[in-house]
């Protein structure tokens, strides 16, 4: 062949002419779509600060051993003689207790931390579960279409319409709660939102000429489906993972607010909510501080998805100097 | 079909690389709830050629005539609704997904798109390898090596194996495609109007890449446009195609020559012409009306709404593509009344009613004559 490539000497002499490269030789590596994405994403003041606040809720939630030993409260201890005032109500912040008692004399600082680590675990974990069983349905009834579309489409229609608070309720009363059921609960009921976006988008993929090409070579569904399609769903994915947490994180505070959630006495930020509610009025530390974590987490979670997506959005870089 | 026959016993077998015989693809049309067919797109409607080992047949007609279809079926990503495709002596028509997967490595197909036909996620050296990975045939070190030499081949520089679609120009990545066809030594490569979407200048070079490509590697092309000048530029053999079927086939001498069918002429009426004392004098022929739909085509010869000589029975009966009196044997036409040398075609007038025809001809080639000379001259 090496001698048949020297016929072509002259027309390569001349293409390079014509397409001349300006960069050295040294950078050859291009910055992939993700290095430019996370470039954008770097520059965005809101998403980093999300990022550490997310940093430091999960650091608390990992180190809330190393704080209920500094603080020298367990999550479960209860201090009758300390915590509660003679008229047996809780007492409010002080130095011994810095959020303040509940009403059975235990630790609220002890207790958010604590806390912190059902809701991240629920909230990950569900998500997680959601974003992989809905991108995966969708993706397959997006690209197989017809019988196997309808079905699955009419499938997660059915979920979507579900009501899905009264499901939670009959289903935690036969099988009992627990954080696993409270998983399966969320994730259950967030894969199909997952699933109509992918399915929508995969919808528009398989129509694209680098799938017909990759048919035309030979590849196989599975690897259309994993190696040619898949790459272009991670964006949305990430996107929708991101965005999943914090929804995820308020629907177990939910379920635990109710009662179907993980059980008392494991601290988590939904049952010290329910357990608040009749003593909001004499003692608004119980309520604010697991309340008020509740709300830095998810929306620390929300504005970070939002930068996210809007860093994977091509259409979006136009408006920075990437 | 006549012709079809006559034509192969003028060639032997091993000759052909692809024949194609009767092809039919329609699509359906459905709507509502139950997705009941309503209609068909008839895409192709009995198409029958041939395309001998090494050359380059042309194929040419407008947006929808149904040229990328037919491509389609040749390379059976579309299963045919009827008629036979041959290929290398092997009926490929009705082989399934998995038994055609083996005959991939000798068809190749390079796109119009170059954005849409490269997957913007993945590294162009992921891309070329392809081939190689869906085949089993290298992996590692060795198959980089493969690829960074059909980079070299095609003109691309070896050093840019991991760089990304968007970090190339239009040219290149046409490049990319052409590559990527080529890894697997393919014996006929099918490409789809590889040069529509890129400048006139870059045109020229992925044309000549091809040209030379052919020489190099004994490939024979299937090279589908709707530019007739690089048509005219690559090709062998031409074949026009109105509205799912050919109308003519004949090689580029002949065709350019002595065009047969009504509709070949317009067409190469339409193409301008650089030498404006020239554009005056030539015959310019102004069709009325637009495509017909083809979901539902006329009757008889489809072309006879906007044919300048359209008879009787030109509306009842669809005419043979044969070789008509005083052509060669691969010249083919399908018309009942085809144009003959020094025939002025539009002086002609059709012998069936046709409201407002002989207006809007006389008018438009005015028009034409007076808004084009001005701008000719420019």
């Amino acid at each position: 062949m090496s001698t048949a490539i020297g016929g072509m000497d002259a027309h390569l002499a001349q293409a390079n002419v014509a397409e001349p490269e300006g960069e050295a030789a040294a950078e050859i590596q291009g910055r992939s779509p993700w290095q430019l994405a996370w470039g954008r994403l770097r520059q965005d003041r809101v998403a980093v600060g999300s990022a550490i606040v997310i940093f430091l809720v999960v650091l608390l939630a990992i180190l809330a051993p190393l704080v209920a030993h500094l603080v020298g409260h367990g999550p479960g201890e209860q201090f009758p003689f300390t915590a509660l005032n003679t008229y047996g109500l809780p007492v409010g912040p002080s130095r011994a207790f810095l959020f303040g008692a509940d009403d059975l004399g235990r630790d609220v600082l002890v207790r958010v931390v604590y806390g912190a680590r059902i809701s991240l675990i629920a909230g990950v974990v569900a998500s997680g579960l959601a974003v992989l069983v809905g991108g995966i349905v969708g993706m397959v009834a997006g690209y197989f279409g017809t019988v196997v579309d309808t079905a699955l489409s009419r499938f997660m229609d059915v979920i979507l319409s579900f009501p899905l608070l009264l499901f939670a309720i009959a289903l935690v009363s036969i099988v009992g709660p627990s954080l696993t059921v409270t998983i399966a609960v969320i994730a259950f009921f967030s894969w199909a939102v997952v699933g109509r976006i992918i399915r929508g988008q995969t919808l528009s993929l398989r129509e694209k000429e680098f799938v017909e090409a990759a048919r035309s070579l030979g590849a196989s569904d599975m690897r259309i489906m994993f190696v040619d399609i898949l790459p272009n769903l991670v964006a949305p994915l990430i996107v929708y993972a991101t965005l999943l947490i914090p929804a995820s994180i308020v629907f177990e505070a939910t379920l635990s607010f109710l009662g179907l959630g993980v059980v008392p006495p494991t601290p988590t930020w939904g049952n010290m909510l329910s357990d608040a509610e009749s003593y909001y009025k004499v003692a608004w530390w119980f309520i604010i501080f697991p309340g008020g974590a509740l709300l830095i987490t998810t929306l620390a979670f929300n504005l970070l998805g939002d930068s996210v997506r809007d860093a994977l959005d091509p259409r979006y870089a136009r408006l920075f100097k990437a | 079909m006549t012709a079809a026959s006559a034509q192969s016993d003028a060639t032997p077998d091993s000759d052909v690389l692809v024949r194609v015989q009767g092809v039919v693809k329609h699509f359906p049309i459905r709507t509502g709830l139950l997705r009941r067919v309503v209609g068909r797109v008839h895409a192709v409607d009995g198409v029958s050629l041939e395309v001998k080992r090494g050359e380059t047949l042309g194929i040419v007609g407008e947006t929808g005539c149904g040229k990328s279809t037919l491509a389609r079926c040749v390379a059976r990503l579309y299963d045919l609704t009827g008629g036979t495709v041959v290929f290398d002596g092997k009926d490929i028509s009705r082989l399934s997904r998995r038994g055609m997967r083996p005959l991939r490595k000798g068809i190749q197909m390079i796109f119009q798109d170059p954005i849409g036909s490269l997957n913007p996620r993945r590294r162009i050296g992921s891309i070329i390898g392809d081939p190689f990975a869906i085949h089993r045939i290298s992996r590692g070190e060795q198959r980089k090596r493969q690829v960074q030499e059909l980079m070299r081949l095609v003109g691309l520089n070896p050093e840019h194996y991991n760089r990304f679609p968007a970090e190339f120009s239009g040219g290149q990545r046409q490049r990319i495609g052409v590559a990527r066809a080529l890894a697997l030594r393919p014996k006929l490569i099918i490409a789809d109007e590889p040069v529509s979407a890129l400048d006139v200048s870059i045109q020229a070079q992925i044309l000549n890449l091809l040209t030379d490509l052919q020489g190099e590697f004994g490939l024979t092309y299937i090279f589908i446009a709707h530019d007739l000048s690089v048509v005219r530029h690559v090709s062998d053999r031409i074949a026009v195609m109105y509205l799912g079927k050919i109308v003519e086939v004949a090689t580029v001498a002949e065709l350019y020559a002595r065009p047969r069918h009504p509709y070949t002429n317009a067409l190469l009426s339409a193409v301008p012409v650089p030498d404006p004392d020239h554009a005056d004098q030539r015959e310019r022929i102004i069709l009325v009306g637009d495509v017909p739909s083809p979901i539902n085509p006329p009757s008889g010869c489809r072309f006879h709404p906007r044919c300048p000589k359209a008879q009787n029975l030109c509306t009842e009966v669809d005419p043979e593509l044969e070789v008509k009196k005083d052509d060669g044997a691969e010249h083919l036409a399908a018309c009942h009344f085809p144009v003959e040398v020094g025939e002025q075609l539009s002086r002609a007038r059709a012998g069936i009613a046709q409201p407002d025809r002989e207006t809007a001809t006389d008018v438009s080639r005015e028009t034409v004559q007076g808004a084009i000379r001005p701008q000719d001259r420019s």
